[in-house]
């Protein structure tokens, strides 16, 4: 594989994917409207119950609404991570995934194609979220922009890789549903997206707190948040990338024609 | 049955020109590969050369679909040694893939591009340079002769077209190796014909070595050689003459109701 044929072919399946989100005007629709309606209504209607004390990275009292929003920026990279896995569960089924498989590059390469693709798409939809955010009045640290990337970009390839190494499992599009409650929604509520563990920690609940503190989630939505107020968070970002790496390869490994699952498939 | 047309094969080959290995492109060695219980392949050996066109025949759950995995390295066999131009699809898949261009059972066009669009996705996941490519692409979209069809989706073409797109971007690398697995299934007896025509003409012109799998006996009655699979074993191969000849039948479609018909009785 030489650095071009790799470029090239990073760029077709990139090309294809966004060529793909771009006809489904409804997607990009719906994967807004879900985090909006939670900033929108849902924090406005917990402003005044949730009172949010002062925890780093924030150094003054803030409002709920702009503590959800790290929260909410990795639910769309969550919502999208799984969405692009369900996608190869649909090209197994219709035939494309093996056009790519069969393409002239190591396996593992094709895997790294497929998640950059869907992240690439995960990490526009966040900024687009934020624009919407900016617009609705809640404040969107400037300079955390730019600097938030980095953490996006690993978040979204961590969740896109568990959702790759999700869909080796998942023969049929009907099982998917399922799967992605048993996913999606404990990754989301178990974790620091809607509020402060200590608060979970407060209300006796030792277990969920225990279990959220090793949530891989939590640890995206809390480098997303560290990362837009400019402040260091090396633990999440190791976890992030220990979790990247674990469930990619494990992906590769579930897609390799010799060891994995696929190969005692029809 | 079998143990006398094991012992029969040798009748076609002929002594006094024994065929070199390096004349075949393509070739099978005891392959093997089960599912279970069930043996999907067994202990296949099978030849293609450079210009030949080989009708692999076998009714449905022959074999025939596992061996194009196997082939087209979405799989790997559990024993026995697959090389295309040379290099073994286990240890080199990347280099035999290079080699090899694959028509599948299943459409795997994308349907919302067109028909140039989806050759370039093609040549870019195979690394084509910029000036091969479009002059590639360009080639194989005049030798389709659509016209201004090639720049619709090609979802608003024929069934027909469509396979014909699917076998210009197998082709858009030049492969020396063309694999179509059951290309021909849900086409209209022209189409039929006229992408048999095709694939022919691909043989004599550009020397590409084909290996062409039906259970429809009229495909191959024209092939070089005709190798009738059942039940993941070789029954016979040869030229379809001296098939019919060897089974004491007209044409090799009573040889093969014959031979399957009698072997799956039994």
């Amino acid at each position: 594989m030489t650095a071009r044929h790799a470029l090239l072919a990073l760029a077709a399946v990139s090309g294809r994917e966004a060529f793909k989100f771009a006809r489904q005007k409804g997607r990009l629709f719906s994967a807004l409207v879900r985090p909006t309606l939670w900033l929108a209504v849902f924090a406005l209607g917990f402003q005044n119950i949730f009172g949010v004390s002062i925890i780093p990275p924030y150094h003054t009292y803030i409002e709920y609404q702009e503590y959800i929003v790290p929260g909410l920026a990795a639910m769309v990279l969550l919502f999208n991570g799984m969405q692009s896995s369900l996608a190869m569960v649909y090209d197994r089924e219709m035939g494309m995934m093996r056009l790519l498989l069969t393409a002239p590059l190591p396996r593992w390469y094709l895997l790294f194609c497929k998640l950059m693709a869907g992240t690439l798409l995960s990490v526009l939809q966040v900024y687009a979220f934020f624009i919407i955010a900016t617009l609705i009045g809640v404040h969107v640290p400037l300079q955390g922009w730019l600097l938030v990337l980095p953490a996006l970009v690993l978040a979204g390839m961590m969740l896109g890789a568990i959702g790759l190494l999700l869909s080796v499992h998942i023969r049929q599009l009907e099982n998917f549903a399922g799967t992605m409650n048993f996913v999606i929604f404990p990754m989301f509520f178990i974790s620091s997206a809607l509020y402060p563990l200590w608060k979970l920690e407060e209300a006796g609940a030792e277990s969920v707190f225990r279990i959220a503190q090793v949530n891989p989630f939590t640890h995206a939505v809390e480098a997303i948040r560290f990362s837009l107020y400019a402040e260091p968070n090396p633990l999440s970002f190791c976890v992030i990338g220990a979790t990247l790496i674990a469930a990619f390869a494990l992906a590769v490994i579930g897609y390799d024609p010799q060891r994995g699952l696929a190969a005692r498939r029809r | 049955m079998p143990a006398s047309i094991a012992c029969s094969k040798s009748v076609f080959e002929d002594p006094s020109s024994p065929s070199p290995p390096v004349d075949a492109i393509l070739s099978l060695f005891g392959v093997s590969k089960s599912y279970g219980s069930l043996k999907a392949l067994d202990a296949v050996d099978l030849e293609v050369a450079s210009g030949e066109f080989v009708g692999l025949l076998g009714p449905n759950g022959a074999g025939k679909s596992t061996l194009f995995q196997i082939l087209s390295g979405l799989f790997v066999a559990d024993a026995g040694e697959v090389r295309a131009l040379g290099y073994d699809l286990r240890r080199q898949p990347v280099k035999a893939l290079a080699k090899i261009g694959t028509v599948f059972q299943q459409p795997t066009l994308d349907l919302d591009l067109s028909a140039r669009a989806n050759l370039r996705f093609g040549a870019l996941l195979h690394g084509m340079p910029a000036r091969r490519r479009l002059d590639r692409i360009e080639a194989e979209i005049h030798r389709l002769g659509l016209g201004e069809q090639a720049d619709i989706p090609v979802r608003n073409l024929s069934g027909g077209n469509r396979r014909r797109v699917e076998l210009a971007r197998a082709l858009v690398h030049e492969p020396q190796v063309l694999l179509m697995d059951e290309a021909t299934v849900g086409l209209d007896p022209a189409s039929r014909r006229g992408l048999l025509e095709d694939v022919r003409a691909l043989c004599a012109e550009r020397g590409v070595g084909v290996l062409w799998a039906t259970h429809l006996v009229d495909e191959v009655e024209r092939a070089h050689k005709v190798v009738i699979l059942h039940r993941g074993r070789v029954l016979i191969e040869g030229p379809p003459r001296r098939i019919a000849n060897h089974a004491g039948a007209a044409n090799i479609d009573e040889a093969f109701m014959a031979m399957t018909g009698a072997a799956s009785s039994s």
